[in-house]
């Protein structure tokens, strides 16, 4: 009962606000602006509970999402990769020669990725081992070099650059105390506990300003849709 | 058969694409641009077996009329209707859907950026009441993720113009670029390690639980 009068006082102060900024401001007369600003209202009122109006807007953007990603997938892998040198730019005719191996550059691959689709038979269900494979394999291959390259290589040089400076010997005693922490061989006791722990302390800073970093990222996007709220659709900030 | 011809085939794979970096000259590099190609293109009909989930799951809950089926209807219909559009420029924009001025484009800017961005802002209500829970300063380890966090929150967005809001400032940038910086690096070594054996485990058949 107390939530419920709650409630609707709430909504009455919300409401008397929100009629007050469309008479003293000057609110859009673009309906795309409004569609918007309705569904951006409709997610934060989440902030209350689950409710049908976030509900709507979840469900919408799921489907937007899922939308567009597929499309430009699909754009992507079959009409650039497929499609096109296949049927429009036909990459495997040269000046009227037919050239087996372009062909088989986009047939083959067609013909692995459909393979997928077997995981809808009963006896063939097994064929979709070989496009996952390929696809594992490749991505396995791909990733060794640049986690080399980058992470360890780039990683271990940037930090050996050593100057005569404080921050220096913190950011080398950071490295070593952080690993230390992960080298999971050893038990952690003694010598090796106390710099595992040194090294905990280290990522507790580093979770820490991470923490601080994404929530001051999350507060720059709040500002963002509160100035369309309140500029784009309201215009009461000028 | 079944597992050997998967398990060959990741061999090959994996280490035709790896030899490409140790040997950046033709054929290898060539060939590493092809296997990737087919890797995106295969990649893509993976793409077809999560619609075919998406859409099974939610035209269910439509035909039963199971409770919430409205909203799986909104969702199918947004999901159809995008991709219709996303089709659309794709075939106007011979194969460059995202050109400005195209639908999808249209449906980029005033769709998915703004809800995205709102459902993004959301979270910085929860992280605040989680951040409530996590940050009490009951332990070492916590007073120091509570530290660090504050002088990157209050460094980051100076509340006013003084020596030290302006100490802050510098203080907070030298935390991002030395303690912060250091323990990155070392969980960045850490992951990278973790990676190179997980993926020579899956190169040479070791690891096969993709297989199942």
């Amino acid at each position: 009962m107390k939530e419920r009068k709650g409630l609707i006082i709430g909504s009455v102060i919300l409401i008397i606000i929100f009629i007050g900024m469309l008479i003293k401001g000057e609110p859009s007369k673009n309906i795309m602006v409004w569609i918007a600003a309705i569904l951006t209202l409709s997610i934060y009122s989440f902030l209350y509970r689950d409710n049908i109006f976030y509900k709507f807007a979840e469900h919408l953007f799921v489907g937007v999402s899922v939308g567009y990603s597929v499309s430009v997938v699909y754009q992507n892998a079959f009409i650039r990769r497929v499609f096109d040198p296949l049927f429009i730019t036909r990459t495997y005719i040269v000046e009227g020669q037919f050239h087996i191996l372009p062909f088989l550059a986009v047939v083959i691959p067609t013909l692995i990725g459909l393979l997928m689709v077997s995981v809808f038979t009963k006896r063939q269900a097994w064929l979709i081992r070989i496009p996952i494979a390929f696809v594992v394999g490749s991505y396995a291959g791909m990733s060794i070099s640049p986690s080399f390259q980058a992470n360890i290589f780039e990683q271990t040089r940037s930090t050996l650059h050593i100057a005569l400076s404080i921050s220096s010997f913190i950011m080398i005693f950071g490295v070593i105390t952080t690993l230390v922490y992960f080298f999971f061989s050893k038990e952690h006791k003694g010598f090796l506990g106390r710099t595992a722990n040194v090294g905990i302390w280290f990522i507790m800073i580093a979770f820490g300003a991470s923490f601080g970093y994404t929530v001051m990222a999350r507060i720059s996007l709040l500002i963002g849709r509160m100035n369309f709220l309140l500029y784009d659709w309201l215009g009461v900030i000028k | 058969m079944r597992r050997q011809i998967p398990l060959i085939l990741t061999f090959l794979t994996g280490i035709a694409i790896f030899i490409a970096f140790f040997i950046p000259h033709k054929p290898f590099n060539e060939v590493q641009d092809i296997l990737l190609d087919w890797a995106i293109i295969i990649a893509g009909f993976a793409l077809l077996l999560g619609i075919h989930s998406l859409l099974r799951k939610h035209i269910t809950h439509i035909k039963k009329k199971d409770g919430g089926w409205g909203y799986s209807l909104i969702l199918t219909f947004f999901f159809v209707g995008v991709f219709t559009v996303g089709i659309f420029s794709a075939i106007q924009y011979k194969g460059y859907s995202l050109t400005p001025g195209s639908l999808l484009y249209f449906v980029y800017d005033y769709m998915v950026i703004p809800l995205s961005a709102t459902m993004f802002a959301l979270l910085a209500f929860f992280i605040a009441s989680a951040a409530y829970r996590a940050f009490r300063a009951r332990r070492l380890n916590a007073t120091l993720l509570l530290i660090a966090a504050v002088v990157v929150m209050l460094g980051r967005v100076p509340i006013m113009e003084n020596a030290f809001f302006n100490f802050l400032s510098r203080f907070s940038d030298w935390f991002m670029f030395i303690p912060q910086m250091a323990a990155k690096r070392g969980i960045l070594i850490g992951v990278a390690l973790g990676a190179f054996a997980m993926s020579l485990r899956i190169i040479l058949g070791i690891e096969r639980t993709y297989l199942q």
